[in-house]
This record gives C-alpha cells, structure tokens and sequence, in this order.
C-alpha cells in the first residue's frame, strides 16, 4: 500500500474514532460527580484492616494482589522473551569488542564524570532500599524501587564500563535473582495454604501501623516484586550491551 | 467548573496522544521510531487513567498525616498506572529486542522494506 492511501485510510479511521470518542466521553461524569465506593472502601479499610497507611500498595499487593502477579509475570516473560531473541543472534563466544567499550568511554567521558557518576552509585542503591522497603508507609513498593536500583546499575556501566560492569554484577546472580523475585511472589501468597486460607491471604502479624513491619506479607511481598523488577531491568541491560558489545559472528 | 476543564482537557489530550502516536506508527520509517510511536500510544491511556481516577482538590490517597477514610484520590487507578508504567518498559524492550532481530536479519530497520516471509 503507498503512503498516500496509507494515510487516507488513517485519516478516515482517525475521523471516525474522534466522532466516537466524543460521543462516548461527552456523557461521562466529571470528577465532581464520580464517586467510585470502591476507592472509597480501600482509602477507609487499607489502615483498619491491614494498618498500612498506603492505600495504593494496599491495592497492589493485598487487595489485588493476584493481579499484580499477572503484572509481574508479563514483566517476567517479556524479559524473558527480550533474552530470547537477544541471545539468537549472539552464537559467538564469550569475548568483548574491547574497543566499543573502550573507545566510546574516552570519548565520552571525563575522570571527573566518571567519579561524579560512581559517587552516585551508592545513594542511588540506598535510595532504592529505602523506596522498596518503605512502599507500605508512603509512595513506593518494589516496582518503583526497583527501577531506581537497576539504574544504580545502568550509572556503573556508564561510568566503567562494560567489563567493570559484567564483574560486578554477575549474571548469573542476577538470573537467579529474577527466578528468586518472580517465585517469591507465587511462594508468599502460597503461605496462606500451610493455614488452610486462599491464596494470597494477608497471614503474617500486621504488626503496628507507621512501622516498617505493618501490613504483614506487604513489605515481604514488595521486596520480591523489587528484586524481581532490578533483576529484570538489569537482565535487559545485560542483553542489549553483549549485543552491541561483542563480535557479530558470521555476518 | 474548573474540574470540568480539567477532565474534559485530559480527555481531549488522552485522544489526541493516541492518535498521534497512531499516526507515527503508520508513518514510521524505521522500527525503533515505530516502538517509540507505540509508548506515545500507551502513554495516552495513562493520561485518560489519571483524568479518571482525579478528585478535584483532594489529597493522594497516603494516610501518614490524615486519619483513615478522609477523602482522597482513587488509589486503584494510581496502583493500576504505576505497575503499567514499569511493566511498559520491559515490553518495549521486547519490541526493540525483535527490531534487533529483523535488523539482523533483512539489514533494513525500516517496516516498509522489511519482508519477514523471506526465506
């Protein structure tokens, strides 16, 4: 199909889905008159039943938390399927292009950006525990945290480099850590079983509100999904750099 | 009044993202534009999501210095858009992953040349 039909076809779609979008969106309520009892119920009971003061990682890992674990398998296999394809065309040892990474850091960067960027490794890494660990207090839980602590690891192979990188964060430990976030989730909310409840059940003690330990298997809950979110982002990280670090093979 | 604009302004932007975002992946010219098309895309949903879940004037839903039940934003719109928000990236990285593929494979990043079914 040429370009032009391509966007008279696009043109007439777009027309009719704006006609559509109005016609639907003008009848909506604004926010004045929406009430959602379901938010509602969750903003009263998320501190009384589960003495957690964050309604939303109530919602995430408590009240619907099996549809967080969807969510975290579609990271899970999507990572998965990333190293997959990424791997396919990788049939070539084990050996890194010394000069990509090399040369593209001289250019790149200075001494003092590279120790500019080390020295924020360590606050990054701290600020991400305190984001995992906090999520049941305030704003935060394992998926948030997690992407700041991968990118603690996207500044050391900025900094170091690729080879730097690779000895620091082994792969291996990080597939493992992925298998231990991802299973963590599945084997907290089986804990339930072991008392006869449903999966997923709120077991643990919900020990005292604005405490690190309220909300019971939440805080247990959002460290795995963290783990399983770092492992994740740095897995990603770790396939896209051997593809464009190392020799190409055949081709 | 002002909380009417405020939705009906994030329902005009939230149709306005996604068919941009529409428009650069029919146009796209190279894969890697047309991945980035597809987050403007979703981008768009998380716009109508927070549109949706927004009460004028209230608070987020954090009950550290307010007593339980005071009235606050909708927390299941807000869990629902920040596991998306992460979740997205690793499915574009899935997609840029299969743009590495075909690249590898046909040498061209550019859908219209692309002709997967080659053997």
């Amino acid at each position: 199909m040429s370009r032009g039909w391509r966007l008279g076809v696009f043109l007439a779609g777009a027309a009719g889905l704006v006609f559509l979008f109005v016609v639907v969106a003008r009848p909506l309520p604004g926010p004045l008159e929406l009430r959602n009892r379901y938010a509602e119920e969750i903003n009263t009971r998320a501190f009384r039943e589960r003495n957690v003061t964050d309604a939303v990682t109530a919602v995430n890992f408590d009240y619907r938390g099996f549809d967080t674990i969807g969510e975290e398998f579609i990271l899970f296999v999507s990572v998965l399927g990333s190293m997959f394809l990424l791997r396919m065309t990788e049939e070539r040892g084990d050996e890194i292009l010394p000069d990509a990474a090399e040369d593209s850091r001289d250019v790149r960067s200075t001494d003092a950006m590279n120790l500019w960027i080390l020295a924020m490794i360590a606050p990054k890494v701290v600020f991400g525990i305190y984001i995992v660990t906090h999520g049941q207090l305030t704003p935060g839980g394992g998926f948030q945290g997690g992407v700041i602590l991968a990118t603690a690891a996207l500044m050391l192979y900025v900094g170091e480099g690729f080879a730097v990188f690779r000895r620091v964060v082994p792969h291996g430990a990080v597939e493992f850590a992925e298998a231990v976030g991802a299973g963590g989730f599945l084997l907290i909310g089986m804990l339930a079983w072991f008392w006869g409840k449903p999966f997923l059940t709120n077991i643990i003690p919900l020990g005292q509100s604005h405490q690190l330990t309220s909300g019971g298997t939440m805080p247990l809950i959002s460290v795995s999904t963290g783990l399983e979110v770092t492992a994740g982002f740095v897995l990603l990280l770790y396939g896209f750099l051997q593809e464009n670090l190392t020799p190409r093979g055949e081709k | 009044m002002s909380a009417q604009i405020v939705t009906y302004a994030g329902f005009i932007v939230a149709g306005w993202l996604f068919l941009t975002g529409l428009y650069g992946i029919i146009t796209s010219r190279h894969l890697v534009h047309l991945c980035l098309s597809m987050t403007v895309v979703q981008a768009s949903t998380y716009v109508l999501l927070a549109v949706i879940g927004y009460r004028p004037g209230l608070p987020a839903p954090i009950f550290v210095n307010m007593p339980a039940g005071s009235p606050a934003v909708d927390p299941v719109i807000q869990a629902l858009m920040l596991t998306d928000i992460v979740v997205e990236a690793t499915v574009i990285a899935l997609l840029l992953a299969i743009t590495v593929r075909i690249h590898r494979r046909t040498s061209t990043a550019d859908p219209n040349e692309v002709d997967i079914m080659r053997g």
